[in-house]
């Protein structure tokens, strides 16, 4: 009875990770409308704007392979999986051992590597120019990442993200430098991952500097739908990872009862709200970059995650 | 002196007998090379032979056995030749065959369209046999023959298609770089061997050596086998020679010889100087490994030719190796045997992975090659559609090296993680802030090796065909798919089933750990890779696939049911503005600009120039890149300067006359005379 339990609480989160992801985006693209004093959609809009994209036929480039059209899938396998191994409301679900944070991390490279590819595949100098970019600002942001990674596997002891979330909750961390330095790190890397101003911009279309919707450019119908599904994702993981990491309050332990674990689900919409106002807040305020910004922008992350890790390599043997 | 062969060493005269084989097929080859199905016959037998002896090393392998030995009489008298067979050669045994079955599984196809058949099939049966008696070699003489062996029988390869000047001047570097490596082994050997000249490996094991005199024979045998791996900044000759040879012998030099090397390292480094180790010697190691990763990799992203690319890619994951290694002898020298464990078990399977991957996507390029002719990615492109077999194994191949999950890069990769993260135990104060650097460098490698492989798979299979002839490709032949997919299928089952893997390797790290081995994995729930304990850091590899396919299938499903699965095809949108011409596609050098400009321009002083001739003038606009190489100008250019000086200077001495050429004699003679009559 507990193992069916335990499947069904693992299933209940890979669901709900993929329901959530369009309200994220809605909710996002609300807040920022209303910042600009705009009405803007409804929340609801991403979830229309997928089902439309479902039901139209797919409009192929003569030049689109066999990759173009499998590559949509094995993004949004990728993704829909990596998300849905990063704890949300519970930890230490059923397969939650399955990959840990590095695993996570090289799990979004696998379906950046393939969206990359489609960018080149049809064979037209905008899916180019956006594969080489989205892999120059790659190059530097997974390295922070896996520097932040290193910091808080020193910290917990664990690469595991649930041992990691439940160390920040019960042993005596304090604040501690390292870990400003990585959440700083860990923040900047989450814009430039999901293609966020000032690195990149969400909304933009026919402009030189676009990075992400560069690459999509060739697609239509039921691929696009997917791979803006699993952009939807992709911004809910990194939502979900900050949340897990730094906030990991009010997050259930596996096989606590249904109250548990509604408190769980309740405290992580919660977080989600927040993630996404902060998220608004911050793209309101500030402009666009330029490409060759981006590396500086990324650099300094890469530093500081670098930093944090020297930091904790010196301070414990003091 | 032959001892009689027995059960229990059976294998080892074996595999004796079987390089002997590949030897004289490499003789037979000289007569048949000129028949019509001469290369068929060679690179079956060779196939053959290579097969048996994987069976066989595996075999020893999986059982695990006591070490054999056999001593012949043969080479210098008072020596003879001294073979042992223990778990680290069953191991690199297996690396060695492997590849060897599979090049030349795929060269039954390829080696038809050869040129200059004659060239290449004597030396390819000699160039296994050297590799595997280097293996096998257990005193410094058999080794540094079978060594050069190997060397020279490579140099052969590399020289096949010696018209072309680009191949010569590769095959002089390599000969120089290789003669030069193996005098430093020479010399290390001497070092080790001491005064009594001890120089079977027994003696040398048993041998007590001052930190001085071990450290002189570390720093050489990082010279000797570094110089033939490629670590920075030896690597130079690499991606010249590498990719001069035809396609399979490629493979073998890139994904096999460079492992023969770092046999060399671990078999002298680990298990003949042994203990008492220094902990700097691990520092030293671990930042040459992480600065070979990263300039490897962004050498890599400069090129343009497909399997220069591909041979500057090998010089990074020697890096990684390295970084692997390194991190062991850092742990050994402090008595950590549980963690050098797993830093030895990470760069032990790196080692098998790289040989899988980087021989596939070589085998691949050699499809390329046959079918359109060109290696440079500039003129390729759109290949997925007319070789859409090729294209899949090649896109396997190069996930698996971008270190992508669930295949086998990332495995290896994960456990090299795993054990920088052990680091904050040691006690050292430069070691702490070197590991954290150096993974840092690793990440940068492992992200900039995924930007190298978007760029080689997606300018030479993917768009549109720049060239006539890719336009007019053709898939390629069976065996040569055959071939490419064995090996794609092994890099998915070793990144699926990596503790099997780690497994079968026990034995290896036992033998150069002082016994300690990482805990047996096959006994884990689900086969979860763990290799500290569970709750630290876990990594399921087939879960991960299986998830995926779930998914990937479950969503594709129920869209084609219930949503739409209506496809038009129409010509390309980019914007409204789609431009016919192939041109206007992102080339190799346009893939590369951002990186080049965020890292090219510290590391090589990248500099980009525009000549836009004013408008009426009827010269094309030209762009050009201009990037230097800092090893060879500030490492290579030097020395070569000095040498040529040097010999424009001691150049009269050849129009001397007789009498002071004989004054010259005396003088020398009268020299040495006193330095010896003083030295003693």
């Amino acid at each position: 009875m507990a193992l069916i339990m335990d499947y069904l609480v693992q299933g209940a989160q890979m669901l709900l990770v993929l329901l959530l992801a369009p309200l994220l985006t809605g909710w996002v693209r609300t807040l920022k409308a209303q910042m600009l004093r705009r009405r803007g959609p409804s929340l609801l809009q991403p979830y229309r704007d997928l089902f439309k994209l479902l039901r139209k036929e797919v409009v192929l480039a003569d030049s689109a392979s066999w990759l173009f059209r499998i590559a949509p899938y094995l993004i949004f396998a990728a993704i829909w999986v990596a998300a849905a191994l990063v704890p949300t409301f519970a930890g230490g679900l059923m397969f939650s051992w399955t990959a840990d944070l590095i695993a996570i991390v090289a799990l979004l490279g696998t379906a950046r590597f393939f969206l990359a590819l489609a960018g080149l595949d049809v064979g037209t100098s905008f899916g180019g120019i956006g594969s080489s970019r989205e892999m120059m600002i790659a190059s530097l942001a997974e390295p922070a990442m896996l520097m932040m990674v290193f910091t808080l596997s020193l910290l917990a002891g664990a690469t595991e993200l649930t041992t990691v979330a439940h160390f920040m909750l019960t042993a005596d961390v304090g604040l501690r430098v390292s870990l400003a330095l990585a959440l700083l790190a860990l923040l900047m890397v989450a814009i430039a991952e999901n293609a966020r101003i000032p690195v990149d911009n969400p909304a933009t279309h026919l402009e030189l500097t676009m990075v992400h919707e560069a690459m999509v450019l060739e697609y239509s119908g039921r691929h696009l739908a997917l791979i803006e599904l699993a952009a939807s994702l992709k911004l809910l993981l990194y939502v979900s990872l900050i949340g897990c990491i730094f906030a990991p309050w009010g997050m259930a332990t596996a096989g606590a009862g249904l109250t548990v674990y509604g408190v769980g689900v309740v405290a992580y919409l919660g977080k989600l709200a927040l993630g996404g106002l902060l998220l608004a807040l911050f793209e309101t305020s500030i402009a666009k970059m330029r490409v060759f910004r981006v590396d500086q922008f990324l650099g300094v992350a890469l530093m500081l995650g670098l930093l944090g890790a020297l930091l904790l390599f010196v301070s414990r043997s003091l | 002196m032959v001892n009689p062969p027995n059960l229990t060493t059976m294998p080892l005269p074996l595999f004796l007998i079987l390089s002997m084989a590949l030897l004289v097929v490499g003789v037979y080859a000289i007569a048949t090379a000129r028949r019509p199905n001469g290369s068929r016959r060679v690179y079956r037998l060779a196939l053959a032979i290579s097969a048996i002896a994987l069976v066989l090393a595996l075999t020893h392998l999986l059982t695990a056995p006591a070490p054999a030995t056999l001593t012949l009489p043969l080479g210098l008298p008072w020596l003879g030749a001294h073979f042992r067979l223990d778990a680290l050669s069953a191991f690199f045994l297996i690396v060695v065959n492997l590849g060897g079955a599979v090049a030349s599984l795929f060269a039954l196809g390829y080696g038809q369209h050869e040129r200059a058949p004659k060239r290449v099939l004597p030396f390819y049966p000699a160039f296994l046999a050297g590799m595997n008696l280097v293996l096998l070699a257990d005193d410094a003489f058999t080794f540094l023959f079978a060594w050069e062996f190997m060397s020279l029988t490579s140099w052969g390869l590399v020289m096949a298609h010696h018209q072309e000047s680009a191949n010569a001047r590769a095959g002089y570097l390599y000969l120089v770089m290789a003669c030069f490596g193996t005098l430093a082994l020479l010399l290390a050997f001497g070092v080790m061997a001491g005064p009594n000249g001890g120089y079977d490996f027994a003696a040398i094991r048993t041998r007590e050596m001052t930190a001085g005199w071990a450290a002189v024979a570390l720093f050489l045998v990082l010279l000797g086998t570094g110089s033939k791996a490629g670590l920075v900044p030896l690597h130079v000759w690499l991606p010249l020679a590498h990719p001069a040879a035809p396609s399979h012998v490629s493979a073998l030099m890139s994904g096999v010889m460079t492992k023969v090397a770092v046999y060399g390292f671990i078999r002298i480094v680990f298990d003949l100087l042994g203990e008492p180790l220094a902990w700097w010697w691990g520092g030293l190691v671990l930042a040459l490994g992480g600065i070979t990763a990263v300039l490897g990799v962004l050498y890599a992203l400069m090129q343009h030719d497909l399997k220069r690319l591909l041979a500057y890619h090998t010089v990074e994951n020697i890096g990684i190796i390295f970084i692997g290694l390194g991190l062991a002898l850092a742990f050994q020298a402090n008595h950590m045997y549980a963690s050098a464990a797993l830093a030895l078990t990470a760069a032990l399977f790196h080692i098998l992975n790289h040989s899988l991957f980087k021989s596939l996507l070589f085998l691949g390029t050699g499809a390329v090659l046959t079918a359109t002719g060109e290696r440079d990615m500039e003129r390729l492109g759109g290949l997925i559609h007319p070789m859409p077999w090729t294209a899949l194994a090649f896109l396997i191949g190069a996930a698996a090296i971008s270190a992508l999950p669930p295949l086998n890069g990332f495995a290896s990769e994960w456990l090299t993680f795993q054990a920088i993260l052990l680091t904050p135990e040691l006690p050292q104060w430069l070691l702490k802030f070197l590991a954290p650097a150096v993974g840092a460098l690793l990440a940068l490698s492992a992200a900039l090796a995924a930007a190298c492989f978007v760029k080689a798979f997606g300018i030479t299979f993917l768009g549109r065909p720049r060239s006539p002839a890719a336009a007019q490709a053709q898939e390629t032949d069976r065996y040569s798919l055959v071939a490419m997919f064995t090996l794609a299928a092994l890099c998915l089952l070793a990144g699926i089933l990596p503790g099997l893997v780690v497994d079968s390797l026990s034995p290896v790290v036992g033998l150069i750990n002082g016994g300690a081995q990482l805990a047996t994995q096959h006994t884990q729930p689900w086969l979860t890779l763990a290799p500290i304990i569970d709750a630290k850091s876990a990594y399921n590899g087939w879960l991960v696939l299986l998830f995926m396919a779930l998914s990937g299938t479950m969503a594709a499903f129920l869209i084609h049911r219930f949503a739409s699965n209506a496809v038009r095809r129409g010509p390309a949108w980019d914007c409204g503005f789609p431009d016919a011409s192939p041109a206007t596609q992102y080339t190799a050098g346009s893939f590369a600009q951002p990186i080049r400009r965020v890292f090219g321009s510290v590391v090589f002083q990248a500099r980009e120039r525009v000549t836009m001739p004013p408008p009426g003038d009827g010269r094309p606009a030209k762009w050009e890149v201009q990037l230097r190489d800092p090893v060879w100008d500030y490492g290579y250019a030097p020395i070569t300067t000095a040498v040529i000086a040097a010999s424009t200077r001691a150049n009269h001495l050849q129009y001397l006359t007789i009498r002071r050429y004989l004054s010259l004699v005396f003088g020398a003679l009268v020299f040495l005379l006193l330095g010896m009559a003083l030295w003693r």
